[in-house]
């Protein structure tokens, strides 16, 4: 895709829900996504980030709320007139149609020509060339993908949407078409709206991230802030890893001291939820490769940053890094992960070490949340 | 020696299914076999001498082929309208949400639970009361009324096993519903609505006891042949009955070719 | 770039209906009209007038008038209880016998034809395309007196059992209740062995390596895998065979004899020879009863009441 700019524009969101019965899919909602960048709507299954798409391409008409394209509203346009297109989860391309016709498709519903020589350089940019003649079923899974890649892209739509498109991909191929469709979106310039319960995917391709969860959007913005500034425990849970601290405040300044487990912690003010009264609770949180691991021993004396005592219960060695359990009395298990670097002998599970990290490492949550929200029980390990 | 046993069971199995499948098929070498006879007499049930007389002359007998060719445009027309009012009724199940579904799908279910004399029985009830004249029209009304049922069962099992994201792909892709219907959900409907429509057509082409009950005077293939069991078999209702079975697996093998060779090809 | 999560949501208002949704929801029963309206007329309103006709009495000089006269069911059932029951007896044992050939068959195509699969299926499927009527008549000449399949039998001292449990008469088996339950088996076959071939084709063959290797020996494999998982194909196929054969009289006419009429053949001749409608739409109902009656205790029983 060589040629003209896409005309498009901000897709803006507001009041947007969807109901069906009593059930609320996707509770009213205001989003604006910026002409030209690539945006995730990350949140596990039935979060509402499918149906929120869906919404968007006109599949699924609002309950309430309005969607509209650069400035137009598009609310009541069926899917066939929306300038809007889609890379469906497992692809639905047709399975009668050849690859060349399946790409295709698009154009010679609106009557765009040349067909076959967009098609020939669209399948090209896709590296598809000499399966041309082929039929889906014929293809393998990250072919099929790139194909319905290109049948959307082919057409120029002023808003590329993406559901879970690397899905049915196996991890390798996933990290592959990952950079892939940031390549394409960074050639084209197209908006994209991805759709994904893979933190990581998220992460590595987004601009900015919409983390959804019961039909809400938890928190937005760009990867790296998302993750240093967790705002709800979900966030901090789901994006990632964190040691969630059940604390109480002692006295607040520039710096928020707060008690835990027997000893006391230090945070800036600024990363705590306003208003922090002293005798308040808060949960405190800090992400497990932040913190630094030494043996009880030989632990520095007191250097300014916040300590924690305890007992490794599980290690698990995972090539560049160990990972540990710790229980202390701050929390039952606290997780670290260290970088093998060599410089010390990695610790064996039993033995008695000192948890130290930066005070403006930490984060603080309104302590009135659950704190497993957001907890994945079988866990992709970075 | 239980290796000797296991082994010896699996065989049974395979011996037990080969010694069904004569039995399906030896009528029709029978059939076949008989096709060359010369009978002695009015009836084809013995064997005499080889001929090749009948399959010199398959329409030597009087309103044999008459009555073929009407059964042949008979189903040809119940299969047009069963497949089409099925097709309806299949797409309507499986694609919305109304109320009397379930009286729907009874009323769909009930012609294929009851016999075949007791619909016949009933329609001839029907006719008589409302004065109709016998013939081709009630025999084809008939027809379409028992094939719809085997038509709806045949495309819905294909259209529930279709992924409705195909359609909305089409349409996400600028395909207006007609459009959609036509380049989409038709094509990947198609082998269930043939399927459909092959086994329309074959229980109506085939179909005695109704047919039986409402031709009044008319006579298709299968009461012609009916009558003749009576008044004498001609050989060449054998000629018929192997040709067509020739043609049948035919067209089957023929399709089954064409099928790998294209699969072979766009392998390639 | 701002987004909120919506705060608590507002009573949400309902949805404006639009011409489109109205319309939208018209098109279920727009598809259904011609189908449903074929099947009401031509099926479901002619049990309605079999029904009425069932209870009238008169004579075809002076026409028939409903007079509510249930001793014609009474009747009919008196005269012809032995043609009811034959029916019942002979479609059961067809059945069975189905069941008994059909799995086999079936089996063997499912598991062990290989690349033969195909073929062994259009040879299954292929009879159709020759007339049934035809078919049937074939069996006249396999089971022809003094025929090799009779001399094979009466060799094998087979006919003197059968004679004695009266399935056949002395050399013969043309004109028997055994020629009979023979041709209404060979005519329902495949009606057996195409639901069971679905079925078991659908049977994962990792199961029966799952259950070898959980010590079970092939035979306690079919018993506790491979049977349970067939059984809505011996449903399906055992209503397939049974409902037909009930209510047939092809082969009682044809490889049968008088003492062989079943409840279809009298049906017939009532309607279409004698005209007595009546005892004949009283027959055909007390029939239909029967089989719907058998229909739902067989798929209640087993439980696959979503067959269909």
């Amino acid at each position: 895709m060589t040629q003209q700019q896409t005309t498009g524009g901000d897709v803006r969101l507001t009041g947007i829900s969807k109901t069906y019965g009593s059930f609320t899919a996707v509770h009213p909602l205001d989003l604006t996504v910026p002409r030209g960048s690539f945006f995730a709507l990350l949140g596990a299954s039935g979060c509402g980030k499918t149906t929120t798409l869906r919404m968007i391409a006109g599949l699924e008409e609002a309950t309430t709320g309005t969607v509209s394209l650069g400035g137009r509203d598009i609310t009541a346009l069926p899917p066939h007139r929306r300038p809007v297109n889609t890379v469906f989860q497992s692809y639905a391309l047709f399975p009668h149609l050849d690859v060349t016709e399946n790409v295709a498709f698009g154009l010679r519903r609106r009557g765009v020509t040349p067909v076959k020589k967009r098609v020939a350089e669209m399948l090209d940019l896709v590296q598809l060339g000499d399966f041309a003649r082929r039929r889906p079923h014929q293809l393998s899974g990250g072919q099929q993908q790139r194909v319905a890649v290109a049948r959307a892209l082919i057409n120029h739509p002023q808003v590329l949407l993406l559901d879970e498109p690397l899905g049915a991909l196996d991890l390798s191929l996933r990290r592959r078409m990952q950079l892939e469709l940031k390549r394409i979106q960074t050639e084209v310039g197209i908006t994209f709206v991805h759709v994904t319960h893979d933190q990581e995917e998220a992460m590595t391709m987004a601009d900015t991230v919409a983390v959804m969860n019961g039909g809400r959007v938890e928190q937005l913005g760009a990867p790296a802030d998302l993750y240093e500034n967790p705002r709800t425990t979900f966030v901090a849970n789901f994006l990632g890893t964190s040691n969630l601290i059940e604390a109480e405040i002692v006295s607040a300044g520039t710096d928020v001291v707060v008690s835990a487990g027997g000893g006391t912690l230090r945070l800036p003010a600024g990363r705590c939820p306003a208003p922090t009264p002293p005798g308040g609770r808060l949960l405190v949180g800090i992400r497990p490769e932040k913190i630094s691991l030494d043996p009880a021993a030989d632990a520095d004396p007191d250097d300014g940053r916040n300590r924690v005592t305890g007992r490794i219960t599980e290690a698990g060695f995972l090539g560049a890094s160990t990972q540990y359990l710790v229980e202390s009395p701050a929390g039952k298990a606290l997780q670290v992960y260290e970088q093998n670097t060599g410089h010390r002998r990695s610790l064996a599970p039993g033995s008695e070490v000192v948890l130290r990290w930066d005070p403006a490492h930490t984060f603080a949550l309104d302590a009135a949340q659950d704190m497993e929200a957001g907890v994945q029980s079988v866990q992709d390990t970075p | 020696m239980t290796r000797l046993l296991h082994a010896l069971r699996r065989r049974l199995v395979v011996i037990a299914g080969l010694l069904t499948l004569a039995y399906l098929v030896l009528p029709n070498a029978v059939v076949m076999v008989f096709s060359f006879n010369r009978p002695n007499g009015r009836f084809n049930y013995t064997w005499q001498r080889f001929s090749l007389d009948a399959w010199k002359d398959p329409c030597g007998v009087a309103d044999l082929c008459g009555s073929l060719s009407l059964s042949l445009r008979i189903a040809a027309l119940a299969t047009l309208g069963a497949t089409v009012l099925g097709t309806m009724i299949a797409f309507a199940l499986v694609r919305y949400r109304f109320r009397a579904r379930g009286a729907v799908n009874s009323l769909i279910f009930l012609p294929m639970a009851m016999p075949e004399v007791v619909m016949a029985a009933s329609l001839l009830t029907l006719f008589l009361n409302m004065g109709a004249e016998l013939g081709f029209r009630t025999v084809l009304i008939a027809h379409i009324m028992f094939c719809l049922s085997f038509v709806v069962t045949a495309v819905k099992a294909r259209v529930m096993s279709m992924d409705p994201r195909l359609e909305e792909a089409a349409r996400d892709l600028y395909a207006g519903p007609a459009q959609t219907f036509l380049r989409v959900t038709l094509p990947i409907a198609a082998p269930g609505i043939a399927a459909g429509a092959l086994l329309a057509f074959a229980l109506s082409f085939d179909d005695f006891i109704i047919t039986n009950f409402n031709a009044g005077s008319t006579v298709t293939f299968p009461m012609f042949v009916w009558g003749s069991a009576q008044r004498g078999t001609p050989v060449q209702i054998n000629v018929i009955g192997t040709a067509m079975f020739a043609v049948a697996v035919a067209v089957v093998v023929v399709g089954q070719l064409v099928a790998d060779r294209r699969k072979s090809r766009a392998e390639k | 770039m701002s987004a909120t999560g919506g705060p608590p949501a507002p009573p949400a208002p309902a949805p404006p209906v639009r011409g489109r949704s109205v319309r939208k929801r018209l098109v279920p029963y727009w598809l259904l009209l011609p189908g449903v309206l074929w099947l009401l007329v031509f099926f479901a309103l002619p049990m309605v007038y079999q029904a009425s006709t069932s209870v009238q009495t008169g004579s075809l000089e002076e026409g028939f008038r409903v007079t509510w006269h249930l001793a014609t069911y009474k009747d009919a059932l008196a005269d012809y209880y032995p043609q009811f029951l034959r029916s019942l007896l002979y479609a059961g044992t067809a059945t069975l016998l189905c069941l008994l050939l059909g799995y086999p068959l079936a089996y063997l195509i499912a598991f062990k034809a290989g690349r033969w699969r195909n073929l062994v299926l259009v040879l299954v499927i292929a009879p159709f395309f020759t007339s049934f009527l035809i078919r049937t008549l074939a069996w006249k000449t396999i089971l022809a007196d003094g025929g090799a399949v009779v001399e094979a039998l009466k060799a094998l001292h087979v006919l003197d059992v059968t004679s004695g449990l009266g399935w056949t008469e002395g050399d013969r088996v043309l004109a028997t209740p055994m020629a009979v339950v023979c041709g209404l088996t060979y005519n329902f076959l495949p009606f057996m062995v195409l639901p069971l071939y679905t079925s078991l084709d659908r049977i994962d063959p990792r199961l029966h390596e799952a259950a070898g290797d959980l010590y079970a020996t092939a035979a306690t494999t079919f018993r506790t895998v491979t049977l349970p998982l067939s059984m809505p194909g011996v449903v399906a196929g055992t209503l397939l065979t049974f409902i037909p054969a009930s209510g047939d009289y092809v082969n009682a006419e044809l490889l049968g004899s008088t003492d062989t009429k079943m409840v279809g053949s009298v049906i017939q001749s009532q309607f279409l020879r004698v005209l007595d409608y009546p005892t004949a739409a009283a027959l055909s109902f007390i029939l239909m009863a029967v089989v719907l009656l058998v229909v739902t205790v067989h798929i209640r029983r087993s439980g696959t009441e979503d067959l269909l």
